[in-house]
């Protein structure tokens, strides 16, 4: 069935379908079964499943996580939930000494079917300590799986998958997607491991994780009205990373930007610019150019929070620049902008 | 308590709370980008404890910060201009409400990470024992921090090294929207605690001349033997947990009756101790009278202030 339904919809009725059809499946972590339900994402659990299969935790994460793992190894699939990203920083002792290693260590004889929800990105002044993406760090370890959806059908059908995974999956979901709408086909399977081709295009190839991609899609309609056709690739997974995507269509434009919602330095927008300068070394035009955030803590106060981010302005005008053209002048032109749409406070 | 002491007292608590309820009227107006945990309610704990600290005594404390951080410093202008974001204020913008810091008075750091600063707190402490100096150390946390495993962890490293540092636990019972029932698996904070080497005391902390005498009596006891104590004070959220309004009617709590909201009210319930003392509606009046235009002029000033120009974007990332 296809519906026109948010993001944070879509969250919630894959939960909804996995946890009818799995009863090995549960949600659990703080804030999970309280009335803002995570916002929205888990709401109407409890009331649907009980207070056995969706329940808050005490401010635990550590611990918490380590019980995720053994609940996992022992034949549950949990679904750990965090408001922020940021939190999962106190439990990386087991995600990165046990969680992406037991299996490794037993020989192969250990399955561990578990997620870890978190939230990332922009609100109201979420400042230095909840903005954190964090996907990078994670997928640094080997044994983990990573995805960052961006439209509603893939925070569906990658939630699904990511529960029927058996291995470890750590699911990135950015705040402002949440209030994105768009259909959602219950149907739909997507598997980890496949990017997609958002917007085609045969000028530049940008290659985007999560929040960028929203960014790049509305740089893709600027530049098209000079003439650019440029192609939208999200990743989807940043691990395991579908490099044949990502490579056929550099192979394709023979330019390239990585956009990622993270740091630059020492990120997974390093290890896309790795990929593609080895891959596509051949028919690049030009160095492949990279974008993220600035190397600084995220600040609170709005300008320089807006000078933090990278942008579809940020996007066009590094087009721009790597073509050799004119800015153009975009005064006028409606970015997104989310004073209209997001309130405090959080 | 004299009532040029109490007076003063009044005028920190009347500060922190005509401060937020500021904030809460100017928050609508979506100027102030910074989500804020307003502690109305909990007002009596950090005026009371801090009324007692020695001079040059260092504090650590939370997102929920505003009482701790006006009546450390005083400084009203530089904490709205922080919440408007703008240079002027003791973050240069980039700090926000969960961030407020002033370690030229003491304030060294705060955190919007549940329990981060406890283990900090102690690693000062740890500084002043390795230096030899006696300055005291205080973490305010809420309940909440205490499930978290670097409490249980920081505390044990302070007792095991007889560190002079004070924990308190300002307890709403609450964490969002959880109950402590939903949360602890043992049965009194203040039990548990009482198992590690160090003093330890609590009770309501609405009652700021009990805070007051709670504080004193631990601080006495670690200035004649050095170990850390625990205070644990109770108090009531009178708002949501993030954000300027009431959530009584949401479904999780019930509304306080009448006569609960007075006795729970830190700056009612102080005024009743300051008229007992002697002091007049008049004198009352005066010090609310002048803290009004303290913060009205505080938001004005902070309205009108510019914001960080670009490139302070990248100044303080490294020493
Ligand atoms: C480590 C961590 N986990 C989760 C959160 C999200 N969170 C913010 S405040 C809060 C409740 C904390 O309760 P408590 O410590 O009692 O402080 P209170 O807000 O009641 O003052 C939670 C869970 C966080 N900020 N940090
Ligand atoms: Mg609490």
């Amino acid at each position: 069935m296809k519906s026109l339904i948010s993001f944070r919809e879509a969250l919630n009725l894959a939960l909804v379908k996995e946890m009818e059809s799995d009863p090995s499946v549960f949600v659990f972590g703080l804030d999970v079964d309280d009335h803002k339900s995570i916002f929205g994402s888990t709401d109407g659990l409890v009331e649907k499943f009980g207070g056995e299969r969706c329940f808050g935790t005490p401010l635990s994460e550590d611990a918490m996580t380590g019980v995720a793992l053994g609940a996992a190894m022992s034949g549950l699939r949990p679904i750990h939930v965090h408001i922020r990203a940021d939190f999962i920083l106190l439990a990386m002792n087991q995600i990165g000494n046990m969680m992406s290693n037991l299996r490794y260590m037993s020989g192969g004889k250990l399955t561990i079917p578990l997620v870890v929800r978190a939230v990332i990105g922009r609100g109201w002044g979420q400042s230095a300590q909840h903005s954190k993406s964090l996907h990078g760090v994670f997928a640094h370890f080997p044994g983990l799986k990573v995805v960052l959806p961006t439209t509603p059908q893939d925070g569906y059908s990658l939630l699904r998958s990511s529960i029927r995974d058996n291995n470890p999956v750590i699911f990135l979901e950015h705040r402002w997607l949440y209030d994105i709408v768009g259909d959602v086909d219950d149907e739909r399977v997507v598997p980890l491991g496949q990017a997609a081709v958002l917007h085609e295009g045969d000028a530049m190839t940008l290659v985007c994780s999560s929040w960028m991609n929203v960014e790049a899609l509305k740089a893709a309609k600027v530049l098209a009205r000079r003439g650019l056709a440029v192609e939208v690739v999200d990743v989807r997974t940043v691990s395991p990373l579908d490099e044949q995507t990502i490579v056929g269509s550099v192979k394709k434009t023979r330019n390239c930007i990585v956009a990622d919602y993270d740091w630059i330095f020492c990120g997974f927008g390093a290890e896309l610019a790795a990929l593609i300068s080895q891959r596509c070394f051949g028919c690049l035009e030009r160095p492949v150019e990279r974008l993220g955030f600035a190397p600084v803590p995220c600040p609170t106060t709005r300008p320089l929070e807006n000078l933090f981010y990278p942008s579809a302005l940020t996007i066009i005008r590094a087009v721009e620049r790597l073509f050799g053209l004119e800015e153009a002048d975009l005064n006028g032109e409606p970015f997104y902008s989310y004073e209209q749409r997001f309130k405090g406070p959080f | 308590m004299k009532k040029e002491e109490a007076l003063s007292l009044y005028r920190k608590l009347v500060l922190i709370r005509q401060a937020e309820e500021k904030i809460r009227q100017e928050y609508l107006k979506d100027e102030m980008k910074t989500p804020v945990h307003l502690g109305i309610g909990a007002e009596g704990i950090s005026v009371g404890v801090c009324h007692c600290l020695p001079a040059g005594s260092r504090t650590f404390g939370t997102y929920r910060n505003h009482a701790l951080y006006l009546t450390v410093t005083g400084d009203v202008d530089g904490f709205f201009a922080e919440l408007y974001g703008k240079l002027l204020g003791p973050g240069k913008g980039k700090a926000g409400s969960m961030h407020l810091s002033a370690p030229e008075c003491g304030l060294m750091a705060t955190s919007a990470v549940v329990g981060t600063t406890i283990p900090v707190a102690v690693g000062a402490a740890l500084a002043e024992a390795y230096k030899g100096t006696s300055g005291t150390v205080v973490v305010f946390f809420g309940d909440g921090a205490m499930e978290e495993g670097v409490f249980w962890e920081s505390l044990n490293f302070a007792c095991l090294k007889h560190l002079r540092v004070l924990f308190v636990c300002e307890d709403n019972g609450l964490a969002i929207h959880a109950h402590a029932g939903g949360r602890r698996g043992f049965r009194s904070i203040l039990e548990a605690v009482a198992a590690f080497d160090c003093y330890h005391a609590g009770g309501d902390g609405s009652d700021v001349p009990a805070v007051i005498r709670c504080t004193r009596r631990v601080l006495h006891r670690m200035s004649e033997q050095p170990k850390p104590a625990f205070l644990h004070f109770s108090y009531l959220r009178f708002l949501e947990h993030v954000g300027p309004k009431e959530d009584f009617d949401v479904g999780y709590r019930r509304r306080p009756s009448r006569e609960e909201s007075a006795r729970l009210d830190p700056v009612l319930r102080f005024e009743k101790e300051l008229l007992r003392i002697g002091c007049t509606l008049d004198d009352l009046e005066a010090v609310r009278t002048a803290v009004k235009e303290q913060v009205r002029h505080g938001v004005e000033a902070a309205q009108n202030a510019p914001f960080a120009s670009p490139m302070e974007l990248y100044t303080d990332v490294l020493a």
